[in-house]
């Protein structure tokens, strides 16, 4: 595909079960960043079954367009069905740049898409941004088990394509009752083509997983003990997050092992990693290091974890928890 | 009697690698090359699919001429022919070039020999980890692809049928599929097991049959290698080690000032 195409900047939006997958919201942020500066707009493609009372949450999130199409083929996600109606979508509408989630089911999806479009595809992208001069997509990932990174170019191709991590871009605003254009597209899909059938699924089991929380309120020695921990429990609680510790608590007995975070505890990635009484060493670290945001609070200025830290407090965590954990609740609507 | 393709990769292993400090680049000397793990599943798994429903192995790669190391140790799973895609102009493929070239390759192994029935590759190679190339074949030879597949449960081969279960984000999936489909393997699907002397001396002895652009296999040379990939890297660069921020003293500015800046983030990062 090398025809000119409209400037719009894609989404696909997957959904399960007809629940959205929060990086779809992730994208449509990161796409309306890209939209603005080619002076173009955003859109989502939502594929499924009766599905369209989605679009409202999809419009919330920024898309001014959104494409469905909607088929019992596509009751539920499979390759074939889902490839030829976005490879469809994309080839009468011709997006600039088409953004996909780099979830499992996404990667399936992206290689299959990219293929029948003839175009590139970046998979695992960490950083987007428009090259000013050329306008051309900088597509940034981690290569070599994250040893290297690559910037990646698709100049003569249209769309560029990417697949992105959840959890790399933050989530943007939700403002409801915003609206937009709907565009339904009409894709001829039978059972014979798409070859596969689900007979069966095995859901998981859900245990408690710090690995996935979205934010992490972690203690350490300067807790001083359960009671303390009780303190982190109720902030963690108001931020929909887990409670982590370092090796230290965890020995001293105030909270249990499946909290500990580090070289031989879990290692964690989340959004927010509130370090609380941990001075930081570094096979803590290890287990930690590659959290998105991570703030301190520690009463030794010199402590180690301040080094990784973007925001540091050098002060005791008994004065600033209780007034954040009143202030989240007063944001919340709670107090 | 089953005919089994696999596509494999040979890679640098990933855990050796080291980086020169002064140029950013990755040292490649003395850095072993191995069989990419996932496509070790995919041929353990070829090879019980073989001792339980007889049959035929073809195992392919695409590569520098040194791959051809790879492919006789394919021999070790009772691989029964070994293809080596070597050729200058293959060089620089991205994922869509290296769909082009091995779905080409496989479509002139079916159209001289016979269909293959099943297509094996790895989830994703651990050196680009892209997970791109096994659905990318898949649409080019226009059969269904089933990735994630950690077991076999059921195979009929005069119904044409195969039960596959597969791992996503929710669970396990049980899908049924017809034949032909190309399945791209997890870890789970087959285990590595130890090879009999007798196949250890035949991988010793055994070498591929190697095709390039030279005709042989119709291929439009402009799809291949470098030329035939719509993806350039435009820079490469060490990741930066993460930089201290902002520092502030409570009792400097108050507790009031510090909940704010924490507020901040939260808000920036899309927690509160």
């Amino acid at each position: 595909m090398t025809a000119e195409t409209s400037k719009e900047v894609w989404v696909y939006i997957e959904q399960e079960e007809k629940a959205i997958h929060p990086v779809s919201f992730e994208l449509l942020g990161v796409a309306k960043r890209l939209a603005q500066d080619l002076e173009g707009i955003t859109a989502g493609v939502l594929l499924g079954h009766e599905v369209s009372d989605l679009t409202s949450e999809i419009f919330a999130y920024g898309a001014d367009k959104v494409y469905i199409v909607s088929h019992p083929a596509l009751a539920y996600y499979r390759h074939r069905a889902y490839a030829k109606a976005l490879y469809e979508v994309a080839k009468r509408y011709k997006p600039e740049i088409l953004l996909l989630p780099a979830t499992p089911l996404g990667r399936d999806l992206a290689g299959g898409v990219a293929t029948l479009l003839e175009t590139g595809l970046t998979a695992d992208v960490t950083e987007l941004s428009i090259d000013k001069a050329t306008k051309n997509l900088l597509m940034t990932r981690p290569a070599y088990g994250g040893n290297i990174m690559a910037t990646i170019i698709c100049p003569d191709h249209r769309p560029q394509m990417a697949s992105v991590r959840p959890r790399i871009f933050p989530m943007p605003e939700r403002k409801e009752g915003r609206t937009g254009e709907i565009i339904t597209v009409e894709v001829e899909l039978s059972e014979e083509e798409v070859g596969v059938e689900r007979i069966g699924f095995i859901p998981k089991e859900k245990t408690v997983k710090i690995e996935l929380a979205e934010v992490i309120v972690a203690g350490g020695k300067g807790i001083g003990g359960k009671e303390g921990f009780a303190k982190l429990f109720e902030l963690s609680k108001l931020l929909n997050g887990e409670v982590g510790a370092s090796r230290l608590a965890v020995e001293a007995g105030w909270i249990s092992y499946e909290h500990q975070v580090g070289q031989t505890g879990k290692t964690v990635r989340p959004k927010v990693y509130l370090a609380v009484g941990i001075s930081g060493a570094i096979q803590h670290r290890a287990g930690m290091q590659n959290s998105d945001c991570i703030i301190s609070i520690n009463i030794d200025p010199k402590a180690d974890i301040f080094k990784i830290s973007d925001l540091g407090i050098v002060g005791d965590w008994k004065k600033i928890i209780p007034a954040l954990i009143e202030r989240i609740k007063k944001e919340k609507g709670l107090g | 009697m089953l005919n089994l393709l696999v596509s494999i990769k040979q890679v640098p292993d990933t855990t050796n690698i080291r980086i020169n400090p002064e140029t950013g680049t990755l040292i490649r000397e003395g850095v072993p090359a191995v069989i990419n793990p996932y496509d070790i599943s995919a041929l353990a798994l070829a090879c019980n699919l073989k001792k339980t429903y007889g049959g035929k192995i073809t195992v392919i790669t695409m590569g520098p001429p040194q791959a051809r190391l790879a492919l006789k140790e394919a021999i070790e799973y009772f691989a029964d022919r070994i293809i080596l895609l070597t050729d200058r102009r293959f060089a620089g493929a991205d994922t869509l070039a290296t769909s082009y070239t091995l779905a080409e390759a496989i479509k002139f192994l079916e159209k001289t020999d016979r269909p293959f029935d099943l297509y094996l590759f790895g989830k994703q190679a651990i050196d680009g980890d892209t997970a791109q190339v096994g659905p990318g074949v898949a649409a080019r030879l226009n059969v269904p692809v089933i990735t994630y597949t950690i077991k076999i449960e059921e195979l009929d081969l005069e119904k044409r049928k195969i039960v596959v279960q597969r791992k996503t984000e929710r669970g396990i999936e049980i899908l049924s599929a017809r034949l032909p489909v190309l399945l791209t393997c997890e870890k789970e699907a087959g285990h590595p097991v130890f090879s009999p002397l007798s196949a250890i001396l035949q991988a010793q002895k055994a070498e591929p049959e190697v095709f390039g652009a030279d005709g042989r296999i119709p291929y439009d040379l402009n799809r291949l290698g470098l030329k035939g990939s719509p993806t350039r890297v435009h820079r490469v660069y060490t990741p930066e080690i993460k930089k201290q921020g902002k520092m502030i003293n409570l009792d400097e500015v108050g507790v009031e000032a510090a909940v704010e800046e924490i507020i901040k983030l939260f808000k920036a990062k899309g927690v509160l």
